[in-house]
């Protein structure tokens, strides 16, 4: 245990002893619980379809295979989603974080006419919305359903991130810059690109990570504007193999009796799940911390 | 003309070059900030068309919409949706489903995530706690569909492992997913399994900044490691967690859409169907024919409600002095 980490010269009671004992067992039984389904679905999608379909899957692979991952990748309806939602994240994340980017440069400058009232409009759609009913009548006038753009419209700026972004602005970037800058002639457009965006690494970081995440999960918006199976985002497939149990029989091209068909279904939903799941894993460890200050700017905010 | 105080201040002389120097100041401030609209324009754009046109297109809540009139040439038919909707037998069953929910959820994670943030704050191990924030918040990744997808897998009575376990301890060997009764539960607790993590970011983060030499201070009045979790740790974090508790009673009307849909199946609906999926039904979707005015008018409805509820509540944690929503 890091006694290092407790500066005091004062022993360790024998009280302290059993307290900090208990709080560790208390947190690895949070991990147990936090990790175990986590490790039984990364199991379960390396197993036999078999294994999976009678239930022997405790902790660890049974028969490992790859056969689940095999129909997954040949399931044309998973690429095609696969295809779209890296399509849905890339374009939309970029659009977010442009828009987001200038929208938070101009509310940040208190010299802008109307500051107090252009914050205030943007603020005010975090408390109060037309709801999903007049959102829907507006794309459909706008003819964006059974559109890509029904995917990237209705959430293009996140206010929330603007707040983070403008407060992120005001605090981490010195005024005196835009002061020097400007007695040097430079202005806004200059100045945002040559001073801001230099200085705002982090924060971009931040924001595309929230914005891309929220993407590659997202499902609502394909779900309301979106019925043409070609459009569709990962997750909505996902929907229709993992909740509405839709695995027609075309989706198994090779099985050969309808056992078999069965168990296939029950291995191909842990599969699926993982290949929906792997890449934001795969990234998180780097960027957590990215994730973390998010919300710390945010919280100083709210 | 001018006012009798101007006049008895200035003189009405006085008074005109000085309006004349404020709107040139403003010239002079526009002449030199004019860009910053430029930066603002798609932006603005984009608020106008997607946040506030939906705003002006709820006054169908008000009318009967037809889509051949549009929103401005529909008839008026004034509260009469409304009044359909609180006189709806449904009525009395998703307020108190989505009431439940939603003070359920916030009784059960806020004291959850409180003692979690406590107990990592406790661990001595620099590495042991960095590994359990980093596994704690992963689950928050975790798309809302895999969430429920993984819920109903586990769930299944054949072949899932949450199923076979509760089986084995004597439980129902029915699917739980189609149990009313069962919902709330699942709902609540497998939120707080994927997002209890999350939630201690702010907490641990207050808990950073507490000055070491309270914990010296106590330490030598003797007083233990508990002792100092409840009398130095807990009072650190409490106005966090008292503004994140009221901001939190703030949404209790606005349970998401998301999750809750995509619980719901034919079996559970006496308990999942919560206001937001409801609108959905009525408006869009569902089996009936959609009723758009109708759907637009339970949504105002919570939209007003949710609305009055954050300004109450902002209001509070101003008088409160702390920061401000605003």
């Amino acid at each position: 245990m890091g006694r290092a980490a407790n500066p005091n010269a004062i022993k360790t009671s024998r009280f302290d002893k059993g307290f900090y004992f208990v709080v560790n067992l208390l947190l690895f039984l949070v991990l147990l619980i936090t990790l175990y389904p986590i490790i039984y679905v990364v199991s379960s999608s390396f197993s036999s379809a078999k294994a999976v379909s009678m239930g022997q899957v405790i902790l660890l692979p049974v028969e490992p295979s790859l056969e689940g991952y095999q129909a997954v990748f040949k399931n044309k309806d998973i690429l095609t989603g696969y295809g779209n939602t890296i399509l849905y994240t890339a374009v939309g994340t970029v659009l977010n974080v442009f828009l987001t980017l200038i929208a938070a440069f101009g509310l940040s400058r208190r010299e802008l006419v109307g500051f107090k009232l252009l914050n205030f409009l943007f603020a005010f759609t975090m408390w109060f919305n037309g709801g999903m009913i007049p959102t829907y009548l507006l794309m459909k006038d706008l003819g964006l359903i059974n559109s890509r753009w029904a995917m990237w419209v209705p959430g293009m700026i996140g206010v929330w991130n603007v707040i983070i972004t403008r407060t992120y602005f005001q605090n981490s970037v010195p005024e005196e810059l835009f002061e020097s800058a400007s007695l040097d002639g430079c202005g806004y457009f200059t100045y945002f690109s040559r001073v801001v965006m230099p200085l705002s690494g982090a924060i971009i970081a931040v924001i595309a990570l929230f914005y891309g995440v929220g993407h590659w999960n997202a499902y609502f918006n394909a779900f309301l504007y979106l019925n043409n199976k070609e459009l569709f985002p990962l997750q909505i497939i996902l929907r229709d193999i993992l909740i509405q149990n839709q695995l027609d029989s075309q989706m198994m091209l090779d099985a050969t009796s309808s056992d078999v068909n069965m168990w296939m279904a029950d291995l191909l939903k842990y599969s699926v799940i993982m290949v929906a799941c792997v890449p934001v894993w795969c990234i998180y460890p780097f960027v957590q911390k990215f994730f973390v200050k998010g919300v710390m700017v945010g919280a100083i905010k709210g | 003309m001018p006012s009798v105080a101007a006049k008895g201040r200035t003189g009405s002389e006085a008074r005109k070059p000085n309006t004349r120097s404020k709107s040139y100041q403003l010239k002079m401030r526009l002449k030199r900030t004019w860009p910053l609209y430029v930066f603002l324009l798609l932006p603005l754009i984009y608020l106008a068309v997607v946040q506030y046109y939906p705003m002006y297109g709820a006054q169908i809540a008000f009318k009967d919409f037809k889509a051949g009139l549009g929103i401005a040439g529909s008839p008026w038919v004034g509260l009469k949706h409304f009044k359909r909707f609180f006189n709806d037998y449904q009525f009395w069953r998703i307020l108190p489903n989505t009431l439940i929910l939603s003070f359920y959820s916030l009784l059960a994670t806020f004291p959850m995530t409180i003692l979690l943030s406590l107990m990592m704050n406790t661990v001595r191990s620099n590495g042991y706690r960095k590994a359990v924030q980093m596994i704690t918040y992963m689950p928050h990744f975790i798309s809302t569909v895999v969430m429920v997808g993984i819920l109903v897998q586990f769930l299944n009575p054949r072949i899932g492992m949450l199923a076979q376990f509760l089986q084995m301890l004597g439980g129902t060997d029915r699917d739980l997913m189609g149990l009313p009764q069962a919902f709330p539960h699942l709902y609540v607790w497998s939120g707080i399994w994927q997002n209890v993590g999350w939630g201690t970011i702010i907490y641990l983060a207050a808990l950073a900044s507490v000055d070491p030499s309270q914990h010296e201070a106590a330490l030598i009045d003797g007083a233990n490691r508990l002792q100092r979790m409840l009398y130095v740790d807990l009072p650190a974090i409490l106005p966090t967690a008292i503004i994140m508790l009221i901001l939190d009673a703030g949404r209790i009307m606005n349970i998401g859409f998301e999750k809750v849909f995509l619980m719901q199946n034919d079996l559970n609906l006496s308990a999942s169907e919560v206001i937001s999926t409801y609108v959905y039904k009525m408006g869009i979707g569902g089996t009936g024919r959609s009723d758009f005015s109708y759907g637009a008018a339970i949504g105002l409805f919570n939209s007003a409600v949710n609305f009055i509820l954050v300004v109450t509540v902002n209001q509070i944690s101003k008088a409160m002095k702390q920061n401000s929503l605003w």
